[in-house]
């Protein structure tokens, strides 16, 4: 069997990885880059709207502590505060960082980058690349990671002396020695060859859960290999009960129904209407954002000009609120006629400005389903978009619980808290990437020269085998098909006790069959294979989900509960953590308290406001770090 | 609104193949990858195709549909005929994997040979100051989803294995120019482009802005002025005759 030893292998090639994996190799660690797909097409590549980062280029008000309480705010409290001042202080040289690696961002007029206004924030906050900055990220990455081969190449003749992408590769299982990481197992997609890594530290940035959704935004990859990759080795998953909806994702055609649009096209002036015309997020706007969000049309539009003397329009409210708002009204029958409601920029720029905003958009729209953005509406709904849960690690270094086990990006748990913020991902695959790459350098260091020994090489190659080598088995696709649908309808964007509970009731069905797939074919390039072991993955994190969803009995955030509407003081401390057996049976969630936030950083609230999300408890902390501060 | 729809689809692996005929259904608004899927969830669970986005964002699912080169993902059905049978081949140009699956290594290769962004030692990041309109050249060919159309469509290495060696390709030459108009590189790209990746050999058919599912003007605003930037120290006849036809 093919082996590799590496310092570091970093699983997953959008933001995330890259940014970890440049960290690592900067360090001095010799790095593998393991990706699903070829190199440079990880899901990074869909996001549209940009990266936000406190710079100050377009508000010179703004700043990191502004920031931080957009962020706290979007995720409704509940977010590792710690992240979220990580985030905040570091997002602005990391963007920084790209441009000197070559990013050409969009510009202001005096030559510095350009920000967008975007949901939730305060100020113009995203830097971006018209409506494809995450196509920027990736490429600018690419780059960075192949300017280092070339180094590399400079000094010891080989571009892949100290990092190499082993592209169309998916890991299937990760080695251990005793408690800690000793290396992946892994099958070429091309050949279908198993291969073993050797390797101490282990990043994961596989990203998100999409696939178990029928309407997701999120591409096939999406199936939560991190997810159950980490529960299997032994490490926790917190926040899995929080899923984000993107308000806006198309509606029609059905082959295309899930697919973004980018939240820019609010931030740009676009407006939310239902079937009346009427522009319904006025009615929407929740109590603990009524100071920030206008209350007029009027106030509303001046503030696309005039932000000092008016509040934001509820359009650009949090996406949790959107979405939630959206599947109110199609349900109340207020919808558009292909099941969503209309989403119009037409009216609000001039299409030349319109083309030159929103290309990527003006573009799909017009390929996909023959509408042209500049001059009708758009029509929009909900759709699963990000998964604010994840592996279950340390702040500042990415660690996840088990030794030798980091975690970076969208398969890590804590920073956005209940909501991710639009623009907070891009900013949180390069601080935290950074961050988890140098973590594992470090943990790499610690070790001297005892490197860990591989074990179950055996029992992950049977397990990778066993899809290939059934007869007679059922066809993967119906039971992913079925699995879609049951979390879409049971475990989707309004939930009830009695239905999430069906649900898993379905799983544990579903996963019996999935231990009885059959995929026929060989081993090459067998996309039925592939989703047969995909299955596990994907099982196992919809059970996780369902699961910390019936326990959470309170609305907040990426989880509403139609049975507990209501957000719960008691309930923001309480973190919902998943843990399973090594087979992935015996998934359990226990709750665990979050820490106090610290005296310096809570004191950046007032006092009203906490009021509406704290505990009496809880303000009487912040009254003591208030009495101290002062 | 549906209908059942006629394909032939190559099949095979390893340098040998055939062209295999399926019956889809294919509903309204649906794309040819739709119909891939449907091909592989009801008929075919093993058949290859390369995919992510699904929204023409990440250059994956590149094919030729009825000889031409497409994305998958973003060509209609309606663009069709009912009665229509249609033909889905891998790219020509690389090596067939399996099915419609290529190895596209060649491009990650020609990708490695040219120099990284080069900015001046001095500047920190955070300093850098550049105006909208000196970006806007270089980001329209950041534009490119890497899907490698072009360079499958250029015959200079289409119908010539033999000038892979020495020629990047549509793709990396527009690269070479994007760097080239960077505000902030400082490498000289001029005698590395005509001696090293062939642009030369480049006669400006425009096949390659043709194919572009991005609709970047590869030859217009990469490949011709960098052959013009070019010319300043070397002599190319088609330049020279651009020059005598078309600037008198």
């Amino acid at each position: 069997m093919e082996r590799h030893e590496y310092d570091v292998i970093v699983i997953g090639a959008g933001g995330a990885g890259l940014r970890a994996a440049i960290e690592a190799r900067q360090q001095g660690k010799r790095t593998a880059i393991i990706c699903k797909s070829l190199f440079g097409k990880a899901h990074t590549v869909m996001a549209e709207g940009g990266a936000a980062a406190a710079m100050g280029n377009v508000n010179s008000d703004d700043n990191w502590m502004v920031h931080f309480r957009d962020t706290m705010r979007g995720g409704k409290f509940l977010n590792n505060w710690r992240m979220a001042e990580l985030h905040a202080k570091e997002a602005p040289d990391r963007v920084w960082e790209l441009e000197a690696w070559g990013a050409l961002f969009d510009r202001t007029k005096d030559g510095k980058i350009s920000q967008r206004n975007f949901g939730g924030h305060e100020y113009p906050r995203l830097a971006h690349v018209g409506d494809r900055t995450g196509l920027e990220m990736i490429r600018t990455l690419q780059q960075r990671v192949v300017a280092l081969q070339q180094e590399d190449f400079e000094v010891h003749g080989d571009y892949e002396a100290y990092i190499k992408v082993f592209a169309e590769c998916t890991v299937t299982r990760l080695l251990k020695d005793g408690d800690a990481i000793s290396g992946a197992f892994a099958y070429w997609r091309e050949t279908g060859k198993f291969m073993v890594f050797d390797a101490p530290a282990v990043v994961l940035a596989t990203g998100g859960i999409g696939k178990s959704f029928v309407v997701t935004s999120n591409s096939w990859e999406y199936t939560g290999d991190g997810h159950a990759l980490a529960l299997l080795a032994g490490a926790k998953l917190i926040n899995m009960e929080f899923i984000q909806f993107h308000p806006t994702g198309m509606v029609w055609p059905p082959s295309v129904r899930g697919i973004l649009v980018t939240e820019s096209v609010r931030g740009d002036g676009g407006v939310l209407t239902n079937s009346e015309g009427r522009r319904f997020m006025f009615d929407y706007i929740p109590d603990v954002f009524k100071d920030k969000y206008a209350t007029t049309e009027e106030e509303g539009d001046r503030w696309y000009t005039d932000q000092a003397n008016n509040r934001r329009p509820p359009e650009l409210l949090p996406r949790d609120e959107v979405a939630r708002a959206i599947n109110s009204e199609v349900k109340a029958g207020r919808g558009s006629p292909q099941g969503g409601v209309f989403l119009d920029v037409s009216s609000r720029l001039p299409a030349a400005e319109i083309i030159k905003r929103l290309p990527s958009m003006h573009h799909q729209f017009k390929e996909l389903a023959d509408v042209d953005i500049t001059a009708e509406p758009m029509q929009v709904g909900p759709t699963c978009h990000y998964v604010m849960g994840g592996v279950e690690v340390d702040a500042d270094t990415g660690a996840a619980s088990i030794p030798g086990l980091f975690a970076a990006g969208e398969v890590s748990g804590g920073m956005h808290g209940s909501n991710r913020l639009g623009g907070n991902s891009l900013s949180d695959l390069l601080v935290f990437g950074r961050r988890a790459g140098a973590g594992a350098a470090a943990y790499v260091d610690s070790l001297g020269a005892r490197r860990p020994q591989v074990t179950g090489v055996e029992e992950a190659q049977a397990e990778a085998l066993a899809p290939l080598e059934r007869k007679g088995g059922e066809n993967p696709y119906e039971v992913h098909h079925e699995l879609q649908r049951t979390m879409n309808d049971l475990v989707g964007i309004i939930r009830k006790e009695n239905e999430v509970a069906e649900a898993l009731g379905v799983v544990e069905k579903l996963k019996e069959r999935a231990t009885n797939t059959t995929a026929p074919g060989g081993k090459i390039y067998n996309p039925g294979w592939h989703l047969a072991i995909d299955l596990r993955n994907m099982l196992l994190v919809s059970e996780c989900v369902a699961k910390a969803a019936l326990l959470r009995q309170e609305s907040r955030g990426g989880h509403t509960r139609d049975d507990y509407p209501t957000m719960e003081p008691d309930w923001r401390r309480k973190l919902l953590v998943c843990s399973a057996e090594p087979d992935g049976s015996g998934v359990e969630v226990v709750e665990k308290t979050q820490i106090s936030m610290r005296g310096d950083l809570i004191t950046l609230f007032d006092r009203a406001e906490l009021s509406k999300y704290l505990t009496e408890e809880e303000l009487a902390e912040y009254d003591a770090a208030a009495k101290e501060l002062s | 609104m549906s209908y059942k729809g006629k394909f032939r689809v190559w099949r095979g692996e390893g340098g040998e193949g055939r062209l295999e005929d399926f019956t889809v259904e294919v509903n309204e608004g649906e794309v040819v990858l739709d119909v891939i899927h449907r091909m592989q969830a009801t008929q075919a669970p093993d058949l290859a195709v390369r995919w992510n986005c699904k929204a023409g964002k990440c250059g994956s699912c590149s094919m030729e549909i009825n000889g031409k080169p497409r994305l998958g993902c973003m060509t209609r059905m309606s663009t069709f005929e009912e009665s229509e049978t249609i033909t889905i081949t891998p790219m020509r140009t690389f090596p067939v994997i399996k099915d419609l699956v290529c190895d596209v290594s060649f491009n990650y290769q020609k990708a490695r040979e040219i120099p990284s962004f080069t900015p001046p030692s001095d500047v920190k990041p955070g300093e850098y100051r550049m105006q909208q309109i000196d970006v806007e050249r270089s980001q329209e060919f950041r534009k490119c989803i890497e899907c490698f159309m072009c360079n499958n469509v250029c015959h200079v290495i289409r119908d010539h294995e033999e000038n892979k060696t020495h020629f990047a390709g549509p793709r990396f030459l527009m690269r070479i120019a994007e760097l080239d108009m960077h505000p902030y590189d400082v490498e000289d790209r001029k005698d590395s482009a005509q001696e090293e990746h062939g642009l030369g050999y480049c006669n400006i058919t425009k096949c390659c802005t043709e194919v572009c599912p991005e609709h970047i003007k590869i030859t217009d605003n990469a490949l011709i002025p960098m052959k013009e930037r070019v010319v300043d120290r070397k002599y190319d006849p088609l330049v020279w005759l651009g020059n005598k036809i078309f600037r008198r």
